[in-house]
């Protein structure tokens, strides 16, 4: 019943600013029926304007009635003078009404403006999902979102296009957060994300990447173990698929693609954080990429962002051999990791997967690079073990600023020599 | 390469300051890998070329601090999963990441990269004498095999006489 009043009160409020100003609501006790009809009586006056929330039945039942500042006086020595007890419900009607527009004004305006989205700290799952949605809605004609499957615990897997027409274009794909408990890549994939989308049309290099190639940018690529981050266990790598026959959960993500797979660079344990899988592309959140890039048929780089190490690798992981065009790939990285340092002086290593880090089989960028995908990159951010995983939020802006010339360095060589 | 021995390392390196990166010590070091499954721990000599920095000022300032608690300090999640460390914790963990440094040294091989992740739970353990003591549980990340171990170690930490692990002991991992 109140509800429906303050409703009232409050349509009314938005045709006149000040309506209830000083306006009191009483809780009035009749103790028998002489009193009840007292009221009513008093209810019937006209230039009292009295509004009854709860009207006078019968004695014992509460009267609550909204009394205009101007009645207030002879209302309560009305009651007074003839012994009838009650209290102030509300001091003043229209601080409540205030409070309450104050209250929904602020809830909206925290939902919907993408430039107030903290960037400079963690989110989780639904955050990140709604700021997707903000940031298709304020580049409707350069965004989109495309939904490539589904996680074991059937979470959508999407991906933002970025696009400025043509058919089937020759394509970038980016991804973050294939291990669940490096969080500086997903907060660096909003970032950078959104990155794009401001500087299509200001910057020379952007620009012109994105006027001859799409960008196809997976930022959450394992929700199911990112989620149990939040939830449980803030050190999870894996998926969370169930393993037949054990109780250890999950398989290793970058372990589980056709390319090498099974070799010594990954365990037939499933309770081991290196867990390659029961076969290759077993895991939905690596098939649905597979997939899609098959299907897509012209994706021309791969670049898949882990943490932490401060690395730019290359192909190959599941053997010593050197990739076909590893001097270029080498190059690339070369002036990619010194562009990287120049802004903080963050140093990088960089090099093959096998010669940098250690022998890997199964991972994206190898499986990427035996497809043809020749320009395939794998970024290991910061930091080199301070803080390891857990890098604080005030780095994420610097990590993600300082990666953004990198990042460019590889695109604009991949525009530059299309194949 | 050691015949019947081991192998053994010589590096060169250099030391830098976690909290002043501008304060660095060059250092000479030889490791050497014993041969053989039994698990012992690297010989590792070094001789330093230059002095480390006095801390006697922050040292003092947080021995008394803990000293005057009225009860046995008690933390978790350090840093939190945002990577934060309120001022009052640092100290704890700078001992955990120095003291963990033995248990790493304790446990390494030449297919071993092992860092100091979080401390889970640390609790302070009241002495009768001057020394503080600590109970901590932390994480070790192994990066070959991508390991989170967690670890128990007992701390024994004085301004004067430094660290010192007296007890350490692996414990079992998650599912």
């Amino acid at each position: 019943m109140k509800i429906l009043l303050v409703f009232t009160a409050l349509l009314a409020a938005t045709r006149s600013e000040q309506l209830f100003v000083g306006d009191q609501v009483l809780r009035i006790m009749a103790s028998d029926e002489e009193k009840i009809t007292l009221l009513r009586v008093l209810g019937e006056r006209p230039e009292l304007q009295l509004d009854f929330w709860l009207h006078p039945t019968s004695p014992g039942h509460p009267v609550d009635v909204r009394v205009p500042f101007l009645s207030l006086q002879p209302v309560k020595i009305f009651l007074e003078s003839n012994n009838i007890s009650y209290s102030i419900m509300i001091e003043d009607v229209q601080e409540l009404l205030d409070e309450e527009k104050k209250t929904m004004a602020k809830s909206r305006r925290v939902q919907r403006s993408i430039s107030t989205f903290d960037f400079a700290s963690y989110h989780t799952i639904d955050e990140i999902y709604d700021w997707m949605d903000m940031l298709v809605d304020h580049h409707p004609s350069l965004v989109s979102k495309l939904q490539i499957g589904q996680s074991y615990e059937n979470r959508p897997l999407y991906v933002l296009k970025f696009s400025t027409g043509g058919l089937n274009r020759p394509a970038i794909w980016l991804d973050t957060g294939i291990h669940s408990r490096e969080w500086i890549t997903q907060a660096t994939g909003i970032w950078t994300a959104n990155k794009i989308a401001k500087e299509y049309g200001q910057d020379h290099f952007v620009t012109a990447i994105l006027d001859s190639m799409d960008i196809f940018f997976e930022i959450i690529t394992n929700p199911d173990g990112f989620v149990f981050t939040h939830s449980s266990n803030r050190m999870w790598r894996k998926t969370r698929s169930i393993n037949a026959g054990s109780r250890c959960i999950g398989v290793d993500p970058n372990r589980n693609w056709d390319a090498g797979f099974g070799g010594s660079g990954s365990s037939s344990n499933p309770c081991s954080e290196i867990y390659r899988g029961p076969y290759a592309h077993s895991e939905r959140e690596v098939k649905a990429i597979v997939d899609f890039i098959h299907s897509h048929g012209n994706v021309k780089s791969v670049i898949s962002i882990h943490s932490y190490s401060q690395m730019l690798l290359f192909p190959y992981g599941y053997k010593t051999a050197p990739a076909p065009n590893h001097q270029e790939l080498n190059e690339l990285a070369k002036k990619a990791v010194s562009d990287l340092a120049a802004l903080y002086g963050t140093k990088y290593t960089y090099g093959s997967v096998a010669e940098t880090i250690y022998m890997a089989d199964g991972t994206t960028i190898d499986w990427a690079y035996d497809n043809g995908v020749k320009y395939s990159f794998s970024f290991e951010l910061r930091d080199t073990g301070r803080y390891g995983f857990l890098l604080p939020s005030t780095q994420i802006i610097p990590t993600a600023t300082e990666t953004w010339p990198a990042l460019l360095d590889i695109m604009v060589h991949v525009l530059e020599h299309p194949y | 390469d050691i015949d019947d021995v081991g192998h053994k390392y010589h590096l060169e390196l250099v030391l830098e300051d976690v909290l002043d990166k501008d304060s660095t010590v060059n250092c000479t070091a030889e490791v050497l890998y014993h041969l053989g499954n039994k698990p012992i721990a690297p010989d590792v000599h070094f001789t330093l070329d230059g002095e480390l920095k006095d801390t006697d000022e922050a040292d003092k300032r947080f021995y008394n601090r803990v000293k005057s608690l009225e009860k046995e300090l008690v933390a978790e999640n350090i840093p939190d999963s945002h990577g934060n460390v309120s001022p009052e914790m640092e100290p704890i963990r700078l001992l955990a990441w120095a003291a963990s440094g033995y248990v790493i040294w304790q446990n390494s091989t030449e297919d071993t990269k092992f860092q100091f992740a979080q401390i889970k739970h640390v609790k302070q353990v009241k002495r009768s004498d001057d020394y503080l003591e600590f109970d901590y549980l932390i994480l070790l990340h192994e990066m070959v095999s991508q390991e989170i171990i967690p670890w128990q170690m007992t701390v024994l930490w004085h301004p004067q006489h430094g660290v010192q692990v007296t007890g350490d002991s692996r414990q079992p991992q998650h599912a």
